[in-house]
């Protein structure tokens, strides 16, 4: 699976948890989840799970830690299918 | 001077119908909302019947977004938002898009127990050290109060939101808490309701006691027969009932339509004495919460009109007769109209009070009383004291000005609201 495959899986499981105001097209790799898309804490919990699921890894309480941007995301989902 | 309480909005989901000119039309023909159910009978339940709202993906897609569906696993959830959206809306109320939230109104919405199969599945995986894969709403969707936070937040209620539970007397009391508030000024509308969801793990400890009919497995539509010489069980049900309620200032500054007035009514406990139990009431503390209803109500006892009885099709529905009977020293002919809508519904448990009185107040709209089914053979005690003209087998025409509806609940609980039709 390529960087891009993996970044368009994700931007679909972000997209059901933006807020009405968040367009899909605002996400960008740079986007911070709580700070710029709105997404609130517990949605985050949910993203995690959905995570887990398609890319069939399981992220650790540090990985969430981490997780604070999409690049983030991607960075933990790479680390952990290498 | 207590504020003068109407009711401006009606919303309904349940085994016959779902929205209100359904409902209306399902409890004006004696539409059944009682089925087979394939899993009671893979379970091996005694009793393979219920009445269970029947929703369609396409349904839900119109009272939920993608997300609030994400997860969820509730279905007294999915009645209950249905139910008070639909309200809401007939009530003519916008959904408060602000910032500020609307401190005028408020959520009473009652469950006795909430996202049961959430439960499940949540016990499975903490059962299998997995409690990290719950996700966010496990809480949300279980906790009793679910239901009024939802709603609450749809629609940015700032004013009281809760939840409450006397099992099946949830409704019934619900609609007196918010007939409280807005009476004594500290709100100007509540939607009120309540929901109960369907499944085996909600039916089965009814199914262990023996109080649920077992012999009308292949003939569901027959098995619940309220006041009728053959009453074997009442038929386990589900869904959710909701009214706005609302001061008739607010209600006449708004030009909404109003269903009904409010007049009072009564909550009161048995105390679990004098042949009251856990599961039976204590005849007395019936009869006494009928009074002081009318009392409460300013209504003499030959004014009462008709009857929404709790009446759930076991042999304790001549006891609930003899009660109404004594209460309001009628009988006879001279006994006021009376029906059970749970031929039809079965028992909504925690939802009976709140669907029931939708279609109770549904009759002043319809200047009908809607009839009674599976009850061609009354029940001899039922008979001895009403006589069979006052117990309509067919829906009537008629308009009455003072209906009685009343709930009765394990726990030896009860409660009886008087609505009267609306003239100012």
């Amino acid at each position: 699976m390529s960087t891009n495959e993996r970044y368009t899986i994700l931007k679909d499981i972000i997209k059901i948890y933006l807020p009405e105001d968040v367009a899909i097209e605002a996400v960008s790799e740079e986007s911070h989840f709580i700070n710029e898309l709105n997404i609130n804490s517990a949605h985050l919990v949910d993203i995690v799970l959905d995570v887990e699921d398609a890319f069939d890894i399981r992220l650790e309480n540090e990985d969430m830690d981490q997780m604070q941007t999409v690049k983030d995301a991607l960075q933990i989902i790479d680390n952990k299918l290498s | 001077m207590a504020n003068r309480v109407v009711i401006t909005g009606l919303g309904v989901c349940a085994p016959n119908a779902i929205g209100l000119e359904a409902f209306t039309k399902a409890l004006k023909e004696g539409k059944s909302g009682i089925r087979f159910d394939a899993q009671l009978r893979e379970l091996q339940f005694g009793c393979q019947i219920a009445g269970e709202p029947q929703l369609t993906d396409e349904i839900i897609s119109r009272y939920f977004a993608p997300l609030q569906l994400r997860g969820l696993n509730a279905s007294g959830i999915l009645y209950g938002v249905i139910a008070g959206t639909d309200a809401w809306k007939d009530a003519g109320l916008a959904i408060n898009d602000n910032e500020t939230p609307d401190w005028d109104c408020g959520i009473i919405f009652g469950t006795g127990i909430l996202g049961v199969d959430k439960f499940r599945e949540s016990i499975h995986l903490v059962d299998d050290k997995n409690v990290r894969r719950l996700g966010s709403t496990a809480v949300l969707q279980t906790m009793a109060s679910g239901i009024s936070a939802y709603l609450g937040g749809i629609f940015g209620c700032g004013n009281q939101v809760t939840t409450n539970s006397s099992a099946c007397t949830t409704g019934t009391e619900g609609i007196l808490m918010a007939y409280d508030r807005i009476a004594s000024g500290k709100a100007q509308r509540i939607l009120t309701g309540s929901c109960s969801d369907s499944g085996p793990y909600v039916w089965g400890g009814f199914d262990a006691m023996r109080i649920l009919p077992r012999k009308f497995n292949d003939t569901p539509e027959q098995a619940s027969r309220p006041m009728s010489a053959n009453a074997s069980g009442f038929v386990p049900g589900s869904g959710a009932g909701a009214l706005v309620l609302e001061s008739l200032e607010s209600a006449k500054e708004r030009g909404a339509k109003i269903y009904a007035e409010v007049l009072g009514g009564c909550v009161n406990s048995g105390g679990q004495r004098a042949g009251g139990s856990m599961t039976a009431p204590n005849s007395i503390a019936v009869q006494r919460c009928i009074e002081q209803a009318l009392e409460n109500s300013k209504i003499e006892k030959s004014e009462v009109d008709s009857i929404n009885g709790h009446l759930t099709a076991t042999a304790k529905d001549p006891v609930e007769i003899e009660n109404w009977s004594a209460a309001l020293n009628r009988k006879g002919a001279d006994f006021p109209f009376i029906n059970s809508f749970k031929g039809l519904l079965g028992h909504c448990l925690a939802a009976s009070g709140s669907i029931e009185s939708v279609g109770t107040v549904l009759q002043f709209k319809e200047q009908e009383i809607f009839g009674n089914v599976n009850c061609n053979e009354i029940h001899d005690k039922i008979g001895a004291l009403v006589d069979a003209s006052q117990i309509p087998r067919k829906t009537i025409s008629k308009s009455p000005k003072i209906i009685a509806k009343a709930s009765f609940g394990f726990g030896d609980v009860n409660a009886c609201v008087i609505f009267k039709s609306f003239s100012d």
